[in-house]
C-alpha cells in the first residue's frame, strides 16, 4: 500500500494516554466526538460494545477512555484514568454493555447520550488503528467522517438550494471544502451533510449558517491537536 | 520536492542536496504540513519532552498496570544497573527507560506513540539514555527523532506499523530500526550507517509475533520493548564499527511486510497464539476477563 501523506508526528506521536491507540485512544476519540454531536448536558449514557472493544475493554481502559471522552477529555489527558469517578461527581450515569453489530469493524461502540433537556441522541463510532477513527451513524443516519478534518454536521429540511447556500457560504468565508456527503432519511424530509473543510471554520461563520432557513442545527467539530 | 517513499530515495536526497536525514525530513514535513521549521522542531522538542516524563514517572516502584501483570520492573533495573551488570551501564539504562515507558503506557499514563503504543519504548530509551551517558545535547536527540521518523515513515509506506496487521515485528522491529538508525546519527555517523543500523535491527527481529497474554499490551510486550532496545544499540555500534547489511533498508521492509502477510491471524494480535495460549496465559485471561 503506497500511502505518501504520512505525516512524521504519526510516526513519533500521537501524544496519548496508553495502553493502547485503537482500544484507549481512539475510543477517547469517539467519546469526544460523540460529547460534541450531543453539545448538551448529559444526565446518562449507554455505551454498547461489540467486536474486540466488547472482549478485551476492561484491561484497555476502553470504558474509561470512552467516558473521559464524553466528559470532553482529549486522547492525551491523564484525568482518563479517573473519568468513572469524574462522571459521578458530574452527576452522569454510565453503563457499559456488550452487544453484537453483525459485521461492524471490530473496534465499534454504539454511544446513547440522554440530555438534561429530555433529548437523546445516538452516536456509532469505530476505532480504525493508531488512534484514528471513523463515525459511522449519527442517530440512525448513516455517515461516514473521520474527525481527522475540520467537520460540520447540518441537520436541514431536504430541499433546492440548502447545499449551495452553505456551500457558498463557506467558499465567501475562504473555507474550502475538502469532502461533502450529502444523506437524507425521505425525499423534502430531515436531510444532513458532513462537510471536511482544509481550514478551521470560526464561531461567526457557523453562526451564519446556522441561521439560513431550513437549517434545524449546526454541529461543528474542529480537530483533536493532541492526536497530531 | 523531498518527498520520498524509500530510504534509496532518502539517501540519494541527502548526497545530492549535502543534507543529513533529519534536515530532509524537516523540508519534507515542511512541504506536506505547511508549517514553519520552528513549528516543525518545537513540536517535536515537545514530543521529546513527554518522552523523558514518561521515563520519569515510569521509573517510579509502585507503578501498576491496568492488567496487574506489569509495574515497578523498570525501578527494579535501574536500582541494579547502577552498582551491577553483564550489558554495561548505558544499556542497562536504555532496557529501563523503555521498560518505564511500557510500564506508564499499562498504567493508563501519557506517552508519545514511537512508533505505536505497544512499542512506545524502544525509541525514548535509547536515545534518552544515549543523551545521558554521551552528553549528547538536546538538539543532537530530536535529530535523532526525526531521523527516527524517517525509517518509521519508509515502514509505514511501504510495509505496516501495525501489530493487527503485520505481528510484532511490525511494531517492536520497527522502533528497534528506528532507534537503531536515531542513535547512529547521535555519533555522527553517515546517512548510509543510519540505513545500514535499521536495516540489521530489522532483520534481526523478523518474524517476530504478536502474542499479547489477554490481547492487552503488558506480557510480552513490555519486555520485548526491552529486547528490541538492546537489539538497537548492537545494530548502531556494528553499524558505526562500519559493518554493512548485506540486505539494503528497503527490500528487508519488503521482507518483513511479506513475512507479516504470511503470519497467521492468530499471531497478529489476536491474543490466538504463541504466548497468549500458554496455560499461564489463559488461566489469568479466564480471570481478568470475567
Amino acid at each position: 500500500m503506497i500511502n505518501t501523506a504520512v505525516s512524521i508526528f504519526e510516526i513519533i506521536g500521537p501524544v496519548m494516554v496508553g495502553p493502547s491507540s485503537s482500544h484507549t485512544a481512539g475510543a477517547a476519540r469517539i467519546g469526544n466526538i460523540a460529547r460534541r454531536i450531543c453539545a448538551r448536558d448529559i444526565k446518562r449514557v449507554d455505551f454498547y460494545l461489540h467486536g474486540s472493544f466488547a472482549r478485551t475493554y476492561k484491561g484497555h481502559g476502553t470504558g474509561k477512555a470512552l467516558l473521559g471522552g464524553i466528559l470532553g477529555m482529549s486522547a492525551s489527558d491523564e484525568r482518563i484514568r479517573d473519568s468513572y469517578q469524574l462522571a459521578r461527581a458530574a452527576g452522569i450515569d454510565f453503563e457499559f454493555h456488550t452487544v453484537d453489530l453483525g459485521d461492524a469493524h471490530p473496534n465499534t461502540v454504539k454511544i446513547i447520550m440522554q440530555a438534561t433537556d429530555g433529548e437523546t441522541f445516538e452516536v456509532t463510532g469505530s476505532s480504525i488503528g493508531g488512534g484514528k477513527v471513523v463515525i459511522t451513524s449519527i442517530n440512525d443516519m448513516v455517515v461516514e467522517f473521520t474527525g481527522q478534518y475540520p467537520t460540520i454536521i447540518t441537520n436541514h429540511l431536504d430541499k433546492p438550494g440548502v447545499v449551495a447556500h452553505v456551500t457558498s457560504m463557506l467558499s465567501s468565508n475562504g473555507i474550502n471544502i475538502a469532502f461533502l456527503k450529502v444523506f437524507r432519511q425521505a425525499r423534502g424530509s430531515q436531510a444532513s451533510m458532513v462537510i471536511e473543510t482544509d481550514q478551521e471554520v470560526g464561531n461567526d461563520v457557523l453562526a451564519e449558517l446556522g441561521a439560513l432557513p431550513s437549517m434545524s442545527r449546526i454541529v461543528f467539530i474542529d480537530t483533536d491537536k493532541q492526536l497530531e | 520536492m523531498y518527498q520520498f517513499n524509500h530510504a534509496s530515495e532518502l539517501l540519494q536526497m541527502c548526497e545530492n542536496h549535502k543534507l543529513d536525514i533529519s534536515e530532509v525530513l524537516i523540508l519534507a514535513e515542511m512541504e506536506e504540513s505547511g508549517r514553519s521549521r520552528d513549528a516543525i522542531r518545537g513540536l517535536m522538542e515537545k514530543q521529546y519532552q513527554i518522552m523523558k516524563e514518561s521515563i520519569r514517572k515510569g521509573l517510579s516502584p509502585d507503578i501498576k498496570s491496568v492488567g496487574g501483570l506489569i509495574g515497578g520492573n523498570a525501578h527494579k533495573l535501574s536500582v541494579y544497573g547502577q552498582e551491577k551488570g553483564f550489558c554495561g551501564k548505558t544499556v542497562l539504562k536504555a532496557v529501563s527507560y523503555a521498560l518505564a515507558v511500557t510500564e506508564i503506557n499499562a498504567a493508563m499514563g501519557k506517552i508519545v506513540a514511537a512508533p505505536t503504543a505497544g512499542a512506545s519504548g524502544i525509541v525514548p530509551g535509547v536515545i534518552v539514555a544515549l543523551q545521558e551517558d554521551q552528553k549528547y545535547s538536546d538538539v543532537k536527540a530530536v535529530e535523532a527523532l526525526f531521523v527516527a521518523a524517517a525509517i518509521g515513515r519508509i515502514i509505514a509506506i511501504n510495509a505496516t506499523l501495525s501489530g493487527a496487521e503485520g505481528g510484532c515485528q511490525a511494531e517492536c522491529g520497527s522502533a528497534s530500526a528506528m532507534a537503531a538508525a536515531a542513535a547512529v546519527n547521535m555519533a555522527g555517523g553517515s546517512p548510509e550507517m543510519c540505513m545500514d543500523a535499521a536495516a540489521v535491527a530489522l532483520k534481526g527481529l523478523l518474524g517476530l509475533v504478536c502474542d499479547p497474554v489477554a490481547g492487552l499490551v503488558e506480557v510480552p510486550c513490555s519486555k520485548r520493548n526491552a529486547s528490541s532496545a538492546v537489539n538497537a544499540l548492537i545494530c548502531a555500534d556494528m553499524a558505526l564499527a562500519g559493518i554493512k547489511s548485506f540486505i539494503p533498508f528497503d527490500e528487508v521492509v519488503d521482507a518483513m511486510y511479506r513475512v507479516g502477510r504470511k503470519m497467521s491471524p492468530d499471531l497478529r494480535e489476536t491474543a490466538q497464539g504463541g504466548c497468549a495460549i500458554t496455560p499461564t496465559a489463559l488461566q489469568y485471561a479466564k480471570r481478568i476477563l470475567e
